[in-house]
């Protein structure tokens, strides 16, 4: 292929493995961990507790997910879209209501006894091995395929490369963008979103200005129920379908939200992008950047095969020392959150 | 003295009617067996109990403290691998950590050097930017150490020393990284604490499944050498029986002596500080640095308990370690136990670890026998993976157990006594 100009002197190879390894890869676990944080978030602006099932409602919806695709697999032939992708609103749904079931049968009964918030911490460790049992009892441990026919992968051309897309990665980031922006709406808008805000930020206040407690954890659990299920449908329809996803997506998600300030939705988002793009760069092998410069350096300098921050089995390292960064230096997060 | 109430004596006399049960069915070797780990976990539970129960502070990461510290055993005490000795890999790994102590005290220095008139923001810049090369250099200069390290001598390999010494140095290690994790977290909210105790406990399993030079990694490393004689030379029962006496002396040990730490005035001031924050340090006590101190003890003891448990075991086995076995079922025995009373952190470990061995063939036989009976009843044949989906009931009646007692005996089966003083 004949380039010219600026084009042709760009390592358009090494440019285009970095932006399909780093950028779209960043990208796709950067929103599934901003779609996460953000329910875990909410909860926390209003609840003051970290929810620790948080992860495991991400499998939960997942897996409701994948037992809805296997009874009707031919939906997503009619609409021309997963049928996974099809049938998420439904798995939202229950799984929204699967998490107001779990407050009123764990949480509420302890939150009337007015405790300390590590109780309730302690209660959501419970919760969370309640499920990790239970999807393992009913799904058993084996990873599953959530896909009834083969993924459609989008080729984006590039100066002569592809930049490669899937259709589940394309669904997610357009799921992220739609999810905050509804979000947006719904929180600057709506009457509950309001009240929901007002009581993040003083819950007794909010209580005397006469809005209804019991609506706006309602509403909160509603939110962070579905938007799990979706990250947790959406990330497994773009891997596999996997019961042990729990600790491993919990400390990111965590870290996302302690990053964007906890209570702040928006600092969710923004530290979740953060979180999944600090996590490619780190296991970028940096090496293959450098590549090209080779015949231009000295012979003395050799290159090493494999410049990495940090090899890929300690990715789970790369968010916990954000974490620690974080709580370091700005314990309330980039974006100021209220609850410390 | 205080008198022994009747409810004490009680749940202790249904324990040890329990424990008898078990010998009688199950013969005295398993028993044995079962005793020994339920021991070495209620030196652990006693450690997490000073954190949880008198300190307030929520360890949610035992797992990675257990795994650290049977590291800091097994390095210690396993024999010297003269292959590695004789190699290039002791000098490789030396070179490794010059370039640490160098990188490290350059920036130490540097982000000191505000103070030698550098503009703050350029301290910053410098700052990181000689910890992150040293980090590359360390890195670099690791892995063609470990690549021979492995090629040649399989892994470094111990030191060859008593393994008491690896137990206390398996504790130290533990208390060194308790000491890192809460000076950072310590001083914040109590969730945070639980998050980073979760984080560095997966962090700890990750580096000492994938270090194969230094653990063997997922290769395991076995036998690790036993304080008192093994099995094949005097026989299970024997070697078992003594194994016990040597824990159930640390038990006592160190029950007496964090009972005598209670009644002191340093186990007051704990208590203030653990029920009225605010009072504590309106009176003048360093609320955090207390708080330091008896996380960094808690973690000493659960150190010294996972190593103990672990040579027990005799394989080190980095993947071995999980958090359903090694945090929750801990975090159980002392809620359950009754938190601030180590008497009932000891019960508590007892009584859930025989629970929990002998829930292990109740599940199986529950599961295999309602299977049968619904492929008489509707022929629909049970998934081939049965058994180890009915161990998954476990880990739900785990979770369950938590909420339950949260929330209808949120003191445990032996609550801790409030002492009057009047």
């Amino acid at each position: 292929m004949e380039q010219v100009g600026f084009l042709s002197a760009m390592p358009i190879n090494e440019i285009v493995f970095f932006i399909n390894k780093v950028v779209v890869a960043g990208l796709i676990i950067g929103s599934v961990y901003a779609l996460g944080a953000v329910g875990l978030t909410l909860v926390w602006g209003i609840l003051r507790f970290a929810n620790f099932a948080h992860g495991d409602l991400m499998t939960l919806g997942a897996f409701i997910a994948f037992v809805l695709t296997m009874v009707m697999p031919g939906l997503g032939a009619a609409v021309g879209l997963p049928t996974a992708f099809v049938v998420m609103p439904i798995a939202m749904a229950i799984t929204a209501l699967i998490t107001i079931g779990l407050d009123k049968a764990f949480y509420q009964p302890l939150r009337k006894t007015n405790p300390k918030p590590i109780t309730l911490v302690i209660a959501s460790f419970g919760v969370m091995l309640m499920l990790q049992g239970l999807i393992r009892l009913i799904w058993g441990t084996a990873p599953r395929n959530m896909y009834v026919t083969p993924k459609e992968i989008y080729r984006i051309p590039f100066a002569g490369k592809d930049i490669i897309i899937t259709e589940p990665q394309l669904l997610l980031i357009v799921v992220t963008v739609v999810a905050i922006v509804a979000l947006h709406l719904f929180l600057t808008r709506s009457r509950t979103g309001k009240a929901m805000r007002a009581m993040s930020d003083n819950a007794d206040l909010a209580r005397i200005s006469g809005i209804s407690t019991d609506k706006v954890v309602r509403t909160t659990w509603i939110i962070a129920g579905s938007l799990a299920a979706a990250a947790g449908t959406l990330l497994a329809m773009d891997v596999s379908l996997k019961p042990d996803l729990s600790f491993n997506i919990l400390i990111p998600i965590v870290a996302a939200m302690i990053v964007g300030g906890i209570g702040q939705p928006y600092g969710a988002i923004s530290g979740g992008l953060l979180v999944g793009f600090t996590e490619t760069v780190a296991v970028f092998n940096w090496s293959i950047l450098l590549r090209p410069l080779k015949p231009h350096l000295p012979d003395w300098i050799e290159l090493p095969a494999s410049i990495a921050f940090v090899p890929t089995e300690y990715k789970i390292v790369v968010p916990f020392v954000i974490l620690v960064a974080v709580l370091i230096w700005r314990p309330n997060g980039i974006f100021k959150g209220k609850v410390l | 003295m205080k008198s022994i109430d009747l409810r004490t004596i009680t749940l202790l006399g249904g324990l040890a009617v329990i424990v008898a049960l078990v010998f009688i069915w199950q013969g005295n070797a398993y028993g044995l067996r079962m005793l020994v780990e339920a021991s070495c976990l209620a030196i652990v539970a006693l450690g997490l109990n000073i954190q949880w129960g008198y300190a307030g502070l929520f360890n949610a990461g035992v797992m990675g403290f257990i795994a650290i510290a049977a590291f800091g055993t097994m390095l210690i005490s396993y024999p010297l691998n003269p292959v590695f000795w004789q190699s290039e890999g002791p000098g490789l790994l030396g070179r490794m950590g010059l370039i640490i102590i160098i990188g490290g005290a350059i920036t130490l220095l540097l982000s000191r050097s505000n103070r030698y008139g550098v503009p703050k923001k350029l301290r910053t810049v410098l700052t990181i930017i000689a910890a992150a090369t040293t980090y590359l250099m360390a890195e670099s200069a690791l892995a063609p150490a470990a690549a021979i390290i492995e090629q040649n001598s399989g892994f470094v390999g111990g030191f060859g020393l008593p393994v008491w010494l690896g137990w206390l140095v398996g504790g130290l290690f533990a208390a060194v990284l308790a000491w890192f994790i809460g000076r950072i977290t310590l001083g914040l909210r109590s969730d945070y604490l639980a998050i980073a105790t979760l984080g560095i406990a997966e962090i700890v399993r990750a580096f000492l499944k994938n270090a194969d030079w230094l653990t063997r990694g997922t290769l395991t490393v076995s036998p690790l050498p036993s304080p008192v004689p093994t099995a094949t030379e005097i026989g299970f029962i024997a070697a078992r029986s003594a194994y016990l006496c040597v824990t159930a002396a640390m038990i006592v040990v160190i029950f007496v002596l964090l009972q005598r730490g209670w009644a002191s005035p340093w186990g007051r001031m704990m208590r203030a500080i653990r029920d009225n924050e605010l009072a504590a340090e309106a009176v003048g006590k360093d609320v955090n640095r207390r708080r330091l101190e008896m996380f960094v003890l808690g973690n000493f003891i659960v150190g010294i308990g996972g190593a103990a448990l672990v040579t027990f075991g005799g394989i080190f086995d980095p993947s071995g370690f999980s958090p359903i076995n090694h945090t929750f079922l801990v975090l159980i025995m002392v809620v359950l136990g009754g938190s601030g009373n180590n008497l009932g952190a000891i019960f508590g470990a007892l009584l859930v670890y025989i629970i929990w061995t002998m829930s292990e063939p109740a599940a199986l036989f529950l599961f295999q026998h309602g299977a049968n009976l619904i492929q008489q009843l509707f022929d629909i044949a049970p998934p081939a993976d049965l058994p180890t989906r009915a161990l998954q009931m476990r880990v739900f009646v785990i979770g369950l157990t938590i909420i339950l007692v949260l929330r209808f005996a949120p003191k445990g089966l032996l609550p801790e006594k409030v002492t009057k003083y009047e």
